[in-house]
């Protein structure tokens, strides 16, 4: 037997027809993750064309991404203050009513964002196929999924088939030898590992992240780097599933239970790359060498460690018009940059360890005069743990906002915005230009370099207060 | 949609390398939930100044820039979200392909699914593109070549699949449920 790749092996279990020349590959999806933004033109498709949802039981349907995050316009009856997003939530409502799909509504308390209450709810299993009208949905590949971003489209096609025609992509392997430092996170890694192949250094391919520095990390950790495998370009980002994500899987209400849970097992243990398999691209890097990371420009490539400085590139206008558009100059020192906003949140950055992270460094401090500190869990799951485990408290004892779970500032989609001008900085995953708000600047980082930044008003490097 | 075989017209340039989906389209437009009327939000943030009147210096606003249907981009467009709001906004605007030497993959799939033809080029050809703007160039579906003012003529790849729908206007979500057996005979197989 030939050996295969993880990504191989999921593929080839889930060929409806094979590809050939003339024709893609008709792949199945196990499980179809929608919301309010990509779904509405789907739906009408069905409509106009007679159509029903052919697998209501492996279609997931909530809101996020332009849903309220003030407690008042989520639970206290308060009109949701943007007119248009309202609507979008209205007609969602509609859609799901009118196909006979279960939605995890505005007031539900399984609602989040939905990269994060996928794996919530145990609906995220190892070698899967999991689309979503979102890009995010990379994040599952963290389960040794093959999840992946689709248009409004391929939804309807989704809706209706549950089928997609896709050509095969190519493998890429991210070898992380060593592991990180102390005070060193996913998020830091992610983002030296972007800045080292760039923007476009993943196009066409599915990642798979392996190496010592990578089966060592938690299931939030390996979400956070398989997440923004899409910032690199990649289709998809998967780990090979283990022990770390069974423990996580097991007993979740979505996952299986008694004799169908070891069966799953059994199977889940072989979901990994064989000896001799062969990638077409192969990358090395040290994760021992990796150092609190941020952004400095207008796309997540642009990165330098906390304590470097914006490079120099002279005579390459984009580049220029890059940090002309952030306010930085060439040569600057990034460590004391003053910031007016700080982002906790997003289907990078807004589960419970993140939170944790955040808080550890914002306990018994203060957010910097001047500063504002967003902090907004990933689910409202999340939101409850953070409260019964004194998180909350310690966020909004520092003087930063406690919101409900959403999508937020990660893309202001429901008005939580960046004033144009002001610096922010964000656990999100995108610093591209306006992405916060027209003429938002925006910082990547970890939870624990913004909080470090909160508490100083510039930014700042977490290992002062983490050590 | 209607079958494509040929889109003649005049270039217009965007030198920036990855033009990012958020550029194409601002997030704050894509609570809409129709497709149709996206035009009028095409790169609003490069496109209108704070008061939303036109940036007469922007590319598109120039005069010459009117009427182009090929739109000439940096490396890499297209990268970042997966909102297929970007190639609606495109082609309401009035462009039916774009050219760049990169073409991010989901960007690249929603376009070929509306009939905005994605055409990769190579680095030289490229360069001389975004050298010589508003030049009249011919993209030919059926020959899948470009064919540049002086004559040269060059390949571009296109799915095989991909293109026949276009050139036929096909469309693949017939295709797709005409395999309702194959799907259902799978279902039974996987359960």
């Amino acid at each position: 037997m030939t050996a295969k790749t993880l990504f191989e092996k999921v593929w080839e279990r889930h060929v409806v027809v094979p590809e050939t020349p003339d024709t893609p590959a008709v792949l199945y999806i196990d499980l179809h993750l929608t919301h309010e933004v990509t779904s509405p033109q789907a739906f009408d498709v069905l409509r106009s064309r007679g159509l029903k949802v052919r697998r209501p039981d492996r279609t997931l349907v909530t809101m996020d991404h332009s849903t309220p995050t003030e407690t008042a316009q989520v639970f206290g009856g308060v009109p949701i203050a943007l007119e248009s997003a309202a609507k979008q939530i209205r007609q969602l409502e509609r859609n799901c009513a009118e196909f006979g799909l279960d939605l995890i509504g505005l007031q539900d308390d399984r609602r989040g964002i939905v990269h994060i209450i996928g794996p919530e709810l145990g609906a995220t299993q190892p070698g899967k196929t999991i689309v979503c009208g979102d890009s995010h949905t990379s994040t599952h590949g963290a389960f040794g999924a093959l999840a992946f971003g689709i248009g409004t489209t391929e939804v309807g096609y989704v809706l209706a088939t549950q089928c997609l025609l896709q050509r095969r992509p190519k493998t890429l392997a991210i070898e992380v030898a060593n592991g990180l430092a102390s005070g060193v996170s996913a998020k830091d890694l992610v983002l030296a590992i972007i800045g080292r192949i760039g923007v476009n250094g993943g196009t066409g391919h599915v990642i798979e992240y392996r190496g010592p520095a990578v089966e060592v990390l938690s299931m939030d950790e390996r979400m956070t780097i398989c997440n923004m495998s899409i910032e690199a370009g990649a289709r998809a980002g998967m780990v090979a599933p283990d022990a770390t994500t069974f423990a996580y899987l097991e007993g979740r209400p979505r996952a299986p239970r008694g004799e169908d849970w070891q069966r799953a097992l059994a199977d889940w243990t072989g979901l990994r790359t064989d000896p001799g398999a062969v990638f077409d691209k192969v990358v090395s890097l040290d994760a021992a060498a990796v150092e609190p990371m941020i952004s400095y420009g207008t796309n997540p490539g642009m990165v330098a460690p906390v304590s470097g400085r914006v490079p120099e590139r002279p005579g390459d206008p984009v580049f220029a018009r890059a940090l002309e558009y952030m306010g930085l100059a060439p040569g600057a020192s990034l460590r004391d940059q003053p910031v007016q906003v700080v982002f906790v949140g997003s289907c990078t950055n807004g589960r419970l360890s993140d939170l944790e992270l955040a808080a550890r460094v914002l306990a018994g401090r203060q957010v910097a005069p001047g500063v504002r500190m967003l902090v907004v869990p990933g689910s409202q799951h999340i939101k409850r743990e953070a409260e019964a485990r004194g998180l909350a408290k310690i966020f909004t004892d520092a003087g930063a906002e406690w919101r409900e779970s959403g999508c937020s500032m990660c893309l202001g989609m429901n008005g939580d915005l960046v004033p144009a001008g002001q610096y922010c900085v964000s656990t999100s995953n995108r610093n591209f230009e306006g992405r916060q708000g027209s003429g938002a600047r925006t910082l990547l980082a970890s939870p624990a370099t913004a909080a470090a930044t909160a508490v100083r008003g510039r930014v700042a490097d977490p290992r002062e207060f983490l050590h | 949609m209607k079958p494509i075989t040929v889109i003649r017209s005049r270039t217009a340039v965007m030198p920036s390398s990855n033009i990012d989906t958020d550029q194409i389209i601002p997030a704050r437009f894509l609570t809409t939930t129709t497709r149709e009327g996206l035009g009028t939000a095409l790169f609003a943030d490069w496109r209108y100044d704070a008061a939303g009147l036109l940036r007469p210096e922007f590319v598109l606003n120039r005069p010459e820039a009117r009427d182009c249907q090929i739109l000439v981009a940096g490396r890499n467009i297209g990268c970042g979200s997966s909102r297929e709001h970007a190639p609606w906004a495109l082609l309401d605007y009035g462009f039916r392909a774009v050219i760049s030497t990169e073409i991010a993959d989901i960007f690249r799939s929603n376009s070929l699914k509306n009939g905005l033809l994605p055409v990769v080029v190579d680095e030289a050809t490229h360069g001389w593109l975004l050298a010589n703007p508003g030049v009249e160039v011919e993209i030919d579906l059926g020959t899948t070549t470009l064919c540049l003012p002086d004559g040269r003529t060059l390949k571009f790849p296109v799915e095989a699949f991909a293109r026949y729908c276009l050139m036929n206007g096909v469309d693949e979500l017939g295709y797709l449920l005409a395999q309702g057996d194959a799907i259902t005979a799978y279902e039974r197989r996987s359960a």
